[in-house]
């Protein structure tokens, strides 16, 4: 026996049904709302009473709580000049490791390797960057960290246990099939016809990609290098493991730097109170985190955007 | 013959710089690959240990001045420091007898009351019993301390060690396979800690992870492929979706500490929360994976089923997302993968507490697989290193396990229209 | 028809098969037993042909009948494709092109390719002349470049469209322009030999009228090989013509008289429009 709704009904049915579709996608909506209104309420909360430019520019950054409750915010500097630095060293490093290896290897994919090894070895470096971001932290912190060291003192420099060179390596590392998947895509949409064009006058195929391939992919790469270095700033888990507390501003990678993740992370675990400007500072550095890393994406995404545009 | 079209020199360099590109490119990916290799191997040596723990046979004699009836509280540990004493006759003062004793694993009295518990009878009687050692008896067993440091450095003195050379060689030590690890919660000492509570927490996460993304993440997939107009509204939902899969992971720890922490109440440290915050996360994903599962399924399946008088929505749910759910469904596991290796929003929303009891609800306090590895790294005990990378091992064991399911029904459903 | 001393000829020594041209015409390339396979799929069969010095040879057939596939074969340019297996000899001024010991980015500096869509490199009109010149290292200064450059242009007929704008990106040009901007980007490596794989079949009636000119002043100094799927431009613009039919070679000679009686029935039913 077949049940059948008369039109009418159906009519009805089939609008609530698609109301709940489009309450739905609004969810991406509200998620983005949510995080904008949190971290902004928090941040305007904190900037009463740490003025915003102190926070930018600010060259100190030493969160300590007040000691006795009259105190409020007056114990603390909260410059975020250091912790920039620091983020900006440790991912400087990472895409050093990154941009190089990510690259080439996506040339080779993409113009060397035939399709059969190509479709095993993309895979096997995806697997990098689908491990997750606290093993790297583990891997940092107890087995590169301390190489590092026992190599830094061998050859007479001192390490820092918690250097930046050791967190931005493992985050480089990390970072290489971000870097290698997005390239060998762009570099594939590069239509055939370019390289033909140039092979048929005679160029060996390193002149064909480094003059006419690479030119060509260039916005590609330049946004694939952006969302990596986004992914980067953002990494959480290895610079808490790895890189160090205390902020220091230093270019020398050998010393520990502290990063905007890790001092997020810092102010709000353990038992504070939700209100003292310690735990407000960490909402203002993620609204600062979301901002930046915003930014980079949008431009990456409009950027690959236009590449694709392009060639379609 | 080769020298015959251009100068032969400047072809010869020019081919020289061809293969020193095509070097690098194997060069980069010979590194890459053996990063992978490096990581895989430094954590297996390293966690393959803490499938072993050592412990120590001891003639327990279940003495009734000491256990009383055998009660929940009675000092069962003292049955094994006796039994320890007994076969050292000759450690008299206390300083010694305190040192000797440290051999011993807190977890040995446990085990003994266990024993006492499923048997009420034995009280009274001598046996013979496999009792855990401390996590330093089983460093040295496993050879993680160095002989060579000053005696002060040392977490064993030398009067220790050579008890337990003494033990060995009366074959009372050995490593035997460790089910603690897969049984017990976590726990300060490294011999009792386990993982299952985290494995626990995990499981009650990723179910209110999936139960909220995956329904919402199909539906909105479904109205953005199928029936939203192209319009500023839905250009504006597919920026977000776009926007948010990039968002930093901690950032959505702060979002679920300010509004579902602070604002709503919700309780600190619980699955409930977790699993909205990774929600919220893995949405773009699943959104992004449902919509190119159902833009492969051909117009021509929409066209029929709207050809036979059904009409859109029909023809979207009785025949489009049926076509779809395979493809849907692989998207949603890499998702759940994603979610699964996700530490830092939880350390936000309170996960990353001490929890020895295991969880049993959404709402009790718990850790997740990926904290409780952090947590432990953070750990000082020497021990607990080797209990880190065994985690760790689990963990890529349950991602292997998520991505070759995945893999497996991409093959097995794969339809070429 | 079939002429049996011609056969004749092929079996016992490689003989100048274009009998009608070969008079006094010196041969530049000719190709013995080429074929060609993608995997298992073989795409030419046994192919002999010879090429006139300073003629346009015209190669014609339904699609998918192998000429592309021949004329690729002429730089190496099948080299890129993976699984394309070559065999065979092609004779270029006394060389085997196809010998692995022959450097294939020399042999392409000699011998260059205009491709079927324009496709001019997303660079500056100079630039994308200037490329092959640079590659090869056959300017030694800015202004031995400019020369180069300018005559090329001049001779690919497009000097005067474009001397204003030398810096502007060839991307923007029309589609013919673009067309012979490629052309003048080949000329400028001063090749040999020139191919040209359906140079005009995206391109407007006009463009095409000026490549065509072109062509037929180009081979003053170049040997040109063409792919072509219009007939009446093979009509207008060669002196001698190859009718491929599913991967074999089954009429060659002299233009005139391979569109005006034609030996082989496919031949006929090709120019007559039956196979298209």
């Amino acid at each position: 026996m077949y049940v059948t709704l008369n039109p009418g009904n159906r009519k009805v049915v089939e609008g609530v049904i698609l109301w709940i579709l489009v309450l739905s996608s609004t969810i991406a909506i509200l998620t983005t709302l949510g995080i904008v209104a949190s971290l902004l309420f928090e941040s305007v909360r904190f900037f009463k009473s740490v003025p915003l430019t102190d926070f930018l520019f600010g060259l100190e950054w030493s969160p300590q709580t007040a000691i006795r409750s009259d105190q409020v915010g007056a114990s603390g500097t909260f410059g975020a000049i250091p912790l920039l630095a620091g983020t900006a060293l440790i991912s400087a490093i990472a895409m050093m490791v990154a941009g190089p290896l990510g690259l080439f290897a996506a040339i080779y994919l993409a113009e060397y390797s035939s399709n059969r090894m190509r479709s095993l070895i993309k895979p096997a470096l995806e697997i990098l960057a689908g491990i997750p971001t606290v093993v790297y932290g583990f891997l940092a912190a107890l087995i590169v960290a301390p190489f590092l060291r026992s190599g830094g003192e061998g050859l007479g420099f001192e390490v820092s246990s918690e250097s930046a060179l050791a967190a931005g390596l493992v985050m480089g590392v990390m970072i290489i099939p971000i870097v290698s998947s997005l390239s060998d895509d762009v570099i594939r949409a590069v239509p055939q016809s370019l390289r033909e064009g140039s092979l048929g006058l005679g160029s060996t195929r390193a002149e064909m990609i480094s003059k006419v391939v690479l030119p060509a992919a260039f916005p590609g790469i330049v946004s694939a290098m952006l969302l990596a270095t986004s992914r980067a700033i953002g990494e959480t888990m290895i610079v808490v493991m790895a890189a160090g507390l205390a902020a220091n501003l230093t270019a020398n990678p050998l010393q520990a730097v502290t990063t905007v993740t890790v001092q997020i992370v810092t102010l709000l675990t353990g038992d504070q109170e939700f209100d003292s400007p310690k735990t407000l500072a960490a909402f203002a550095l993620g609204l600062l985190l979301f901002l930046v890393t915003l930014v980079l994406n949008v431009i990456a995404l409009r950027v690959v955007k236009n590449f694709r545009e392009q060639y379609d | 013959m080769t020298e015959y079209f251009l100068e032969p020199a400047s072809l010869a360099k020019r081919h020289r710089a061809e293969r020193r590109y095509r070097l690098y490119g194997q060069l980069a990916i010979g590194l890459a690959l053996l990063f992978l290799v490096l990581i895989f191997t430094s954590l297996i040596a390293r966690g393959y240990g803490a499938l072993q723990q050592t412990e120590m046979r001891l003639d327990i004699i279940f003495d009734k001045d000491v256990i009383g009836d055998g009660g929940i509280q009675a000092d069962y540990q003292k049955l094994a420091r006796n039994a320890l004493s007994e076969i050292f006759p000759g450690v008299k003062n206390r300083k010694d007898k305190r040192k000797l004793y440290q051999l011993l694993s807190d977890g040995a009295g446990y085990q003994l009351g266990n024993s006492v518990q499923n048997d009420p009878s034995i009280i009274g009687a001598r046996q013979s019993i496999w009792v855990l050692a401390a996590d330093d008896v089983d460093m040295y067993l496993k050879g993680n301390v160095t002989e060579g440091l000053d005696e002060s450095e040392r977490r064993l003195n030398d009067r220790q060690i050579a008890w337990i050379n003494a033990l060995q060689e009366m074959g009372r030590l050995e490593l035997r396979f460790n089910s603690r690890f897969f049984t017990l919660g976590d726990s300060r000492e490294p011999e009792l800690a386990g993982i299952l509570g985290a494995m626990t927490g995990t499981l009650f996460t990723l179910l209110v992870c999936f139960a909220l993304s995956f329904p919402l993440g199909v539906l909105a997939a479904i109205y953005l492929e199928e029936f939203a107009p192209k319009n500023w509204f839905a250009d504006l939902i597919e920026i977000n979706i776009n926007n948010l899969a990039a968002v930093p992971s901690i950032v959505f720890g702060l979002l679920g500490l300010a509004i579902f922490l602070s604002l709503l109440n919700m309780p600190r440290s619980a699955p409930l929360v977790g699993g909205l915050v990774l929600a919220l996360m893995t949405l773009p994903t699943i959104i992004i994976a449902a919509r190119a599962a159902l833009k492969s399924v051909p117009p021509s399946i929409r066209q029929a089923a709207l050809g036979l008088g059904a009409s859109p929505m029909q023809s979207v749910f009785h025949h489009v997302l049926p076509s779809a759910m395979p493809g849907i469904l692989t998207g949603a596991i890499i998702g759940m993968a994603q979610a699964l290796g996700e530490t830092a929003p939880l350390l936000m929303i309170g996960m990353v507490a001490f929890i020895v009891d295991i969880p049993q609800s959404i709402v009790d306090p718990a850790t997740a697989l990926p904290v409780q590895i952090f947590i432990w790294a953070d750990s000082p005990e020497r021990a607990f290193v080797e209990k880190t990378a065994a985690g760790i091992l689990v963990l890529l064991a349950f991602l292997v396990a998520m991505n070759l399911s995945a893999i497996i029904l991409r093959r097995r459903f794969e339809r070429r229209w | 028809m079939v002429n049996p001393m011609k056969d004749m000829t092929t079996e016992e020594h490689p003989a100048p098969l274009l009998h009608a041209v070969a008079q006094g015409v010196p041969i530049k390339i000719s190709a013995r037993g080429v074929c060609v396979s993608y995997g298992d799929k073989q795409a030419l069969f046994d192919i002999d042909l010879d090429i006139p010095e300073r003629k346009v040879t015209a190669l014609i057939g339904p699609s998918g009948c192998g000429k592309s596939t021949f004329i690729r074969c002429l730089n190496r340019m099948n080299d890129v494709i993976e699984n394309c297996h070559v065999s065979g000899v092609i004779d270029m001024d006394g060389v085997n092109i196809l010998d692995k010991k022959v450097d294939a980015v020399g042999l392409r500096a000699r011998v260059g390719m205009v491709f079927q869509k324009p496709n001019p490199f997303p660079k500056s009109i100079y630039e994308n002349v200037a490329y092959g010149p640079k590659i090869h290292g056959l300017a030694s200064n800015k202004k031995d470049m400019d020369a180069i450059v300018g005559k090329s242009l001049s001779r690919a007929g497009l000097w005067d469209e474009v001397k204003d704008r030398l810096h502007s990106p060839g991307t923007g040009l029309s589609g013919g322009q673009q067309q012979r901007l490629c052309i003048a980007r080949a000329i400028a490596v001063r090749p040999q030999v020139i191919l040209m794989d359906e140079p005009c079949s995206a391109l407007d009636p006009i463009a095409t009228a000026k490549i065509e000119e072109l062509i037929d002043e180009l081979k003053e100094k170049f040997t040109i090989v063409m792919v072509t799927h219009s007939m009446q431009q093979a009509a207008r613009v060669s002196q001698a013509t190859a009718y491929f039919h599913l991967g074999q070679l089954v009429e060659k000679g002299d233009t005139k008289k391979v569109f005006t009686s034609p030996d082989d029935e496919r031949t006929q039913a090709y120019i007559t429009g039956r196979i298209g």
